[in-house]
């Protein structure tokens, strides 16, 4: 939807980096073309390093940039008041915020500073935006407690809350999944997309959640190692091999299929897996981690493993130089693949380590 | 939708709103209380009823009863009350600034200053200038003094001033603030090494403290200052609870940090460095009172934490200046040393039993 609207942010050729000191710079990514636009969740993807929080800091204003402009609505940072800025862009960010006096709806409620008196008195229309903002992250029932009675999944609905009370066009997160647990993870970021979707504010995150990010992101920044950045449609971004470029690392590859990273890395043998559904795609998972490679062909497959379902369940079939069996679990598989398999290289080295 | 969640919000505010009033009321009754307590009570027995009368303008049949009480309990009292706020407020400026549970208003090395400015007076040997006013005047109570540390603190408040505008970082600020107080104080400590024994133990009267030495004509010119610090202290109180969530929040929120940390440091210097210099030093309060207060009314908002921490403060601190005549002797005791050894086991338990200290700064 968005290349139609005005951008809210645009950054062009930007470079960012740090100042070492009077003379010597180091630049960690640059020079960058970013725009985002209303109504567009963007997610920030890229290894540790790779300056992912540099560039937020730099976008929002905390970090000096080194070339280059940052626009938000219309006007460069570099020449907007840090007053004028807090109207446009809120941010959450990674630091602590657990004071023990603070309650949660004063921490809300400071959401409104840019707008209020000198004393920060708040108005009738100021607290319709804070009940708006807790309604909004339905962060109503523990509304009275202090910041340190929290956990962390509300804790960082809470420092949402105050981002959105400052009301801004532009929201940028700094890994707000880093400490959460799945479900958390996922209604953080479930939020995020409707939020973006219903209020039209463009909201940019930086996570390392993979999976998740391409399931809600609207665009992709994809920051490599080296500082090179590629944007685009997350769908995109995979079928073209941007990230197995982007988190190129021995040991370490992306599997195209499943939009993930895969853990275990064949050791060499293959087998041939036919079948489909859940069964598939686990079976094909257990004999990962067992260090086979997975194929649906049958050449130079020592093995073909074809999983055929029945009314009360799954059974597993393996073939093997012509001997046929048959297994009800994963489990039963896999012991039957182990002593099947003459004396195996892993188990070797083990026996020769635990020697030395 | 938005209509149904509003009552739930102000409702559930209405029990800690309750339990505040409550507090607020017992300690100004408790405050007026000590007050009456700190003015009846002294080394000359003064009947009540005498007192309340010479309070209400009337006059009393014992002269001396009358100058006792208006030229000396009562300008005592009241500087109780200047101390007690000035000083509590400078120590959560500090601790919100920084931060840090242990901040007070030493920690910037401006009290430090002040003594520097003594030191310099006292221990200046063969000045005559000194020694005639402080035989004259007696310790506290010498303009001379007074001048001398204003400028010390002054002084240190500038270069503290000069290096925060340079630096972008609250807690390299505290670091600096704290190697500042520690150079002067070797200064002084060089300073007492050549010094002869009677000036050393001037100078170690003066580090005792003492709310006696403010006159009527003193008072004055210290509520004055203390007032405008309180002022400052007050119109800060919206930047000071920006920077509750940090600097890097306070900065997305619009705060201009190294203004904002400025104009703390100025009323914070001018609570501390004024208050020094017509009292000595006094520990302890600017650390304790903070913590007291948000022990006590459970908040952390400072245009409401500010009162109340001036009401915390002044009743501690006439508490310990009723405790520091010794009610019924002649003798009294330092103030500086009572705010330690009676204000500290207050804290510990206030904080103890309610638990909630954890990380309230």
């Amino acid at each position: 939807m968005g290349s139609t609207t005005q951008p809210i942010l645009q950054a062009q050729d930007l470079s960012i980096g740090y100042k070492l000191n009077s003379k010597r710079l180091r630049k960690v990514a640059g020079p960058l073309q970013l725009e985002m636009h209303p109504g567009q969740l963007i997610c920030l993807l890229g290894p540790n390093g790779a300056g992912k929080s540099t560039l937020i800091r730099t976008l929002s204003g905390l970090q000096p940039m080194l070339e280059g402009r940052v626009v938000i609505a219309g006007e460069s940072i570099s020449r907007l008041k840090p007053a004028a800025m807090a109207r446009k862009l809120s941010m959450v960010l990674t630091d602590n915020v657990r004071s023990g006096n603070l309650d949660v709806y004063s921490l809300v409620a400071l959401g409104r500073y840019p707008y209020t008196g000198w004393l920060g008195t708040l108005s009738a229309a100021d607290k319709k935006i804070i009940h708006w903002a807790i309604e909004a992250t339905n962060t109503e029932a523990f509304i009275h407690r202090k910041m340190d009675q929290l956990s962390d999944g509300e804790s960082q609905k809470v420092m949402l809350a105050r981002a959105l009370a400052q009301d801004t066009p532009l929201v940028i997160l700094d890994e707000p999944t880093a400490h959460l647990d799945l479900p958390n993870r996922v209604q953080l970021l479930r939020l995020l997309h409707q939020l973006a979707k219903q209020t039209n504010k463009a909201i940019l995150i930086s996570t390392h959640e993979l999976d998740m990010a391409l399931q809600v992101g609207d665009q992709v920044w994809l920051l490599a190692q080296g500082g090179q950045l590629t944007t685009g449609v997350p769908e995109d971004l995979v079928l073209n091999g941007s990230f197995e470029a982007a988190f190129d690392k021995a040991g370490f590859n992306f599997d195209k299929e499943t939009g993930t990273f895969n853990i275990h890395q064949g050791a060499g043998q293959k087998v041939n897996l036919v079948g489909h559904g859940a069964a598939a795609f686990w079976t094909r998972r257990a004999l990962q981690r067992e260090g086979y490679i997975v194929a649906t062909d049958t050449a130079e497959a020592v093995c073909t493993i074809k999983i055929t379902e029945q009314n009360n369940g799954c059974l597993w079939v393996s073939t093997q130089e012509g001997s046929y069996q048959e297994h009800p679990t994963i489990a039963a598989l896999l012991s039957s693949l182990r002593a099947a398999a003459d004396t195996p290289s892993i188990h070797r080295e083990q026996t020769e380590k635990d020697k030395a | 939708m938005a209509a149904k969640i509003h009552p739930v919000l102000e409702e559930a505010l209405l029990p800690t709103t309750h339990r505040r009033r409550f507090a607020v009321y017992g300690l100004l009754l408790l405050v007026l209380l000590c007050f009456m307590l700190d003015v009846v009570l002294g080394s000359i027995h003064i009947p009540l009823k005498e007192v309340v009368a010479i309070l209400s303008g009337h006059s009393s049949e014992n002269a001396a009863w009358v100058y006792i009480i208006e030229k000396i309990r009562l300008p005592k009292a009241m500087t109780a009350v200047l101390v007690g706020c000035g000083l509590s407020i400078s120590g959560l400026q500090m601790q919100t600034l920084f931060r840090n549970p242990l901040a007070g208003p030493s920690v910037l090395g401006i009290t430090s200053g002040a003594s520097l400015g003594v030191a310099l007076v006292m221990l200046s040997a063969g000045s005559i200038a000194s020694i005639y006013s402080i035989k004259e005047l007696g310790i506290s109570g010498s303009w001379l003094l007074i001048l001398a540390s204003t400028l010390g603190s002054a002084f240190i408040m500038l270069i503290i001033v000069a290096i925060s505008a340079k630096l972008k970082d609250n807690v390299v600020m505290l670091i600096v603030g704290v190697m500042i107080g520690n150079i002067t104080i070797s200064v002084i400590s060089i300073w007492q090494y050549f010094s002869a024994p009677d000036q050393i133990k001037d100078y170690l009267m003066w580090t005792f403290g003492s709310l006696g030495g403010v006159t009527e004509n003193h008072l004055y010119v210290l509520a004055c200052v203390v007032l405008i610090g309180l002022f400052i202290s007050f119109s800060s109180s919206k930047l000071l609870d920006a920077l509750l969530l940090g600097e890097n929040y306070a900065r997305s929120m619009g705060l201009t940090v190294g203004r904002a940390r400025l104009l703390i440091i100025i009323s914070t210097s001018i609570l501390a460095g004024s208050i020094t210099a017509f009292c000595g030093p006094i520990g302890f309060i600017g650390i304790a009172v903070p913590h007291l207060a948000r022990s006590l009314f459970n908040i952390s908002d400072h245009r409401a934490l500010i009162p109340y921490c001036c009401l915390t403060g002044t009743a501690l601190m006439l508490i310990c200046d009723i405790i520091a005549q010794l009610p019924g002797s002649q003798t009294a005791l330092p103030i500086n040393v009572v705010t330690a050894l009676v204000g500290s086991p207050v804290v510990i338990w206030i904080i103890m039993s309610r638990n909630n200290l954890r990380s309230s700064f």
